[in-house]
């Protein structure tokens, strides 16, 4: 193992010498960020290499608006929400799903089958699930709704806050942070859409693309890779988790995709609206689309006082730049959802990158 | 008693259900001189009268779970809080707080196991309550047990004594416990391949404290895991901690239901292990102690204590060579997304 570690320090160096400069290259999914954090893997890599964390935790970059729609369904009497766990501590207006659990009308659930299965449990009760996530959830959300529509579960409804993630990094190379040298891509998303798909990130905008698994060693070869392109200045589309990605990725996953959504414009906390970048149910569905049974319209919330997290999803800023972070923003008192989510950059800054006590 | 026979509010309202619970249902299972008087609190003897007292509640859920059940885990618990802080555990106290409507045939089954559990530490229930709370105002039972032990002689544990240089020992694999609760809780489907490490620690401690005072320190890494307890360790001590990733032990199917549902293993319940900062010089006698007793196959020296640069912190050398902080834990660890 640490000859292979030696290799790709080595491959990254080089990149650094003859480009001249720091190499920032992003991780676009929080999986990889945390697994970078809980390895240590920034204390390994040469001095110019800079890690971004990029838009890929579902919580980060789902909008304020958006929150402050599940709190105020939240409030209803006739409403139990069913949430994944990460959501359940983002503040918004008037607390958190957190501090409205205490009325018993807030349930974590791991999957959209059980929040089905809440709704056939509870009879009385409109169940809503928060559905968030990317091409990696949003499958399982479409198998809930189909099952809702087939057996007729009309208390069950869905406030798809799902995203497609190649847009989103459109936008920032585009628009947002063009400092990106390369990505190191989602290999959770990329097992369902395909590596395929971020041939377009290559040819459009000639930056590399790699796609590799949560393993330490996968994440050390995965950016060794994008630094042999980079120093050999040819970008390219490339999968290093082989085991599991393909170049088409599931067909079955985007059928079902497919089948139950349309891909909309959605908001995104920090990157503000991306055409085209969004999941929202079919009009067969709409019955099971909470947005339309309560009425919600959706707009671009704003940050929260002072809050810097749309910059750090951006990797425009690292988390300790904000001025918020490890003093009135922490893990127990969040201000932002980049700190409340395990997979939020700003949590693993501080839960494995800082020194200071809290 | 027959079987779907419930718990009925009156049988904590101190009349003749009540004394008939106590006396048919509760007293059989924990035969002993001192309980059997049932007087307003217990007489004890001790050996000593140099003591260590601890209480603890138990609200786990579920009540049965795989390696262990409530009853188990109430009399286990208590146990290890004793033995950590150098004592012999002699007496309990039991307290149920049980929900109308909870079934018999359960309550038997738990009570069965605190006696079985209480004998085979050579621990007495002395004294006891019972209570009945109407549905819904207690998740079916609540138990809390409160003990004495009688301190060894000759033994001095505190953060006090920690210096740099001391090695850390944990007992054995972390994380089983709790990763076996969320994952019963949550109906992962690997849960039959995951066990509750929940056992009795007061032996295994003992014989380590057979070593004298080149024990430091000891605790029991249950709420919080192994990061909670060295966190505390150093918070304590103002040394710094230094962990080895590579040689702290974790049951595989225990990390792959973490990796799962993003939970950090460092931060999940034990309940049968001790964590032990010992001399450097006695580190290999003290695995070898622990290695020697069932509980300790294990065991692993994890890491050492060091000078404090800055402020005290824990820090790991991963396995790849890198360095990273372990943090005391928010409280609750939340299943992730995707």
């Amino acid at each position: 193992m640490l000859e292979r570690i030696y290799r790709a320090q080595t491959a990254m160096s080089s990149a650094c010498q003859t480009l001249g400069r720091q190499v920032n290259i992003m991780e676009v999914c929080g999986t990889h960020t945390v697994s970078i954090f809980r390895c240590g893997l920034r204390s390994t890599l040469p001095e110019k290499i800079k890690l971004l964390s990029g838009p890929g935790c579902p919580v980060c970059v789902t909008d304020q608006s958006y929150i402050d729609a599940v709190l105020a369904l939240a409030e209803r009497d006739d409403c139990l929400i069913a949430t994944y766990g990460d959501m359940i501590r983002v503040p918004g207006k008037g607390g958190s799903l957190e501090t409205k659990k205490t009325n018993n009308n807030v349930k974590i659930v791991l999957s959209s089958e059980d929040a089905l299965q809440l709704a056939k449990d509870n009879p009385g009760k409109e169940i809503v699930f928060v559905a968030v996530g990317f091409e990696t959830t949003a499958p399982a959300t479409a198998i809930a709704v189909k099952e809702a529509a087939a057996q007729g579960i009309d208390n069950f409804s869905i406030l798809s806050g799902h995203k497609v993630v190649v847009p989103a990094m459109r936008i920032l190379l585009s628009e947002k942070n063009n400092k990106i040298d390369g990505f190191l891509c989602p290999g959770h998303v990329s097992v369902i859409i395909g590596y395929g798909a971020f041939a377009e990130i290559v040819e459009d905008f000639n930056r590399p693309c790699v796609v590799a698994g949560f393993e330490p060693m996968q994440i050390i070869e995965g950016l060794a890779e994008i630094c042999r392109q980079l120093n050999a200045g040819k970008p390219e589309l490339k999968s290093i988790y082989t085991a599991v990605v393909t170049e088409k990725g599931n067909p079955a996953a985007q059928k079902i995709i497919d089948e139950c959504f349309d891909v909309a414009d959605g908001y995104w906390r920090g990157l503000g609206k991306i055409e085209k970048s969004a999941l929202k149910l079919k009009d067969k569905y709409s019955r099971f689309d909470a947005f339309k049974r309560f009425n919600i319209v959706e707009t671009q919330g704003g940050e929260r006082d002072g809050c810097r997290c749309g910059e750090v999803l951006c990797g425009l800023i690292e988390p300790q730049q904000c001025q918020l972070f490890a003093k009135s923003c922490t893990p127990r008192a969040p201000v932002g959802p980049c700190m409340v989510s395990s997979e939020g950059p700003c949590a693993a800054w501080f839960k494995y990158g800082r020194k200071k006590q809290a | 008693m027959k079987k779907g026979d419930k718990i009925l509010l009156a049988h904590g309202g101190g009349g003749q259900l009540s004394d008939e619970l106590i006396r048919h249902h509760i007293l059989p299972g924990f035969k002993n001189d001192v309980l059997a008087e049932l007087s307003d609190s217990a007489k004890l003897n001790l050996a000593s009268s140099s003591i260590c007292f601890t209480t603890d509640s138990y609200v786990v859920k579920p009540l049965f779970f795989n390696g262990g059940d409530i009853g188990k885990l109430a009399v286990c618990g208590t146990i290890n809080d004793l033995a950590v802080a150098g004592s012999v555990p002699a007496a309990l106290s039991l307290s149920l707080i049980i929900e109308e409507g909870f079934e018999f045939e359960l309550l038997e089954k738990i009570l069965t196991s605190i006696g079985e559990t209480a004998r085979q530490n050579d621990v007495d229930i002395v004294t006891g309550d019972t209570k009945t709370v109407e549905a819904g105002a207690a998740d079916k039972i609540f138990i809390n047990t409160a003990g004495i032990g009688t301190r060894l002689t000759g033994i001095d544990l505190g953060p006090n004594r920690i210096e740099a240089g001391d090695k850390i020992i944990i007992s054995g694999t972390i994380g089983d416990h709790g990763m076996t609760i969320i994952s019963q809780r949550e109906g992962i489907k690997f849960q039959s391949k995951l066990k509750s490490d929940c056992a009795s620690i007061a032996k295994l401690s003992r014989q380590l404290l057979g070593k004298g005072q080149s024990v430091k320190f000891m605790r029991d890494p249950t709420r919080g895991g192994l990061a909670a307890t060295l966190n505390e360790i150093c918070r304590a001590s103002a040394f710094s901690i230094e962990i080895d990733e590579t040689e702290i032990p974790i049951n595989p199917t225990v990390q792959a239901a973490a990796d799962m549902l993003g939970f950090d293993v460092l931060n999940i319940a034990n309940e049968g292990k001790l964590v032990a900062v010992v001399s450097a010089e006695s580190a290999d006698d003290c695995l070898n102690i622990c290695r020697g007793n069932g509980l300790g196959k294990e065991a692993s020296i994890i890491g050492e204590v060091v000078q404090t640069c800055d402020v005290p912190v824990v820090e790991m050398i991963t396995k790849i060579g890198g360095r990273r902080i372990v943090q005391m834990p928010y409280g609750r660890e939340l299943p992730r997304i995707c």
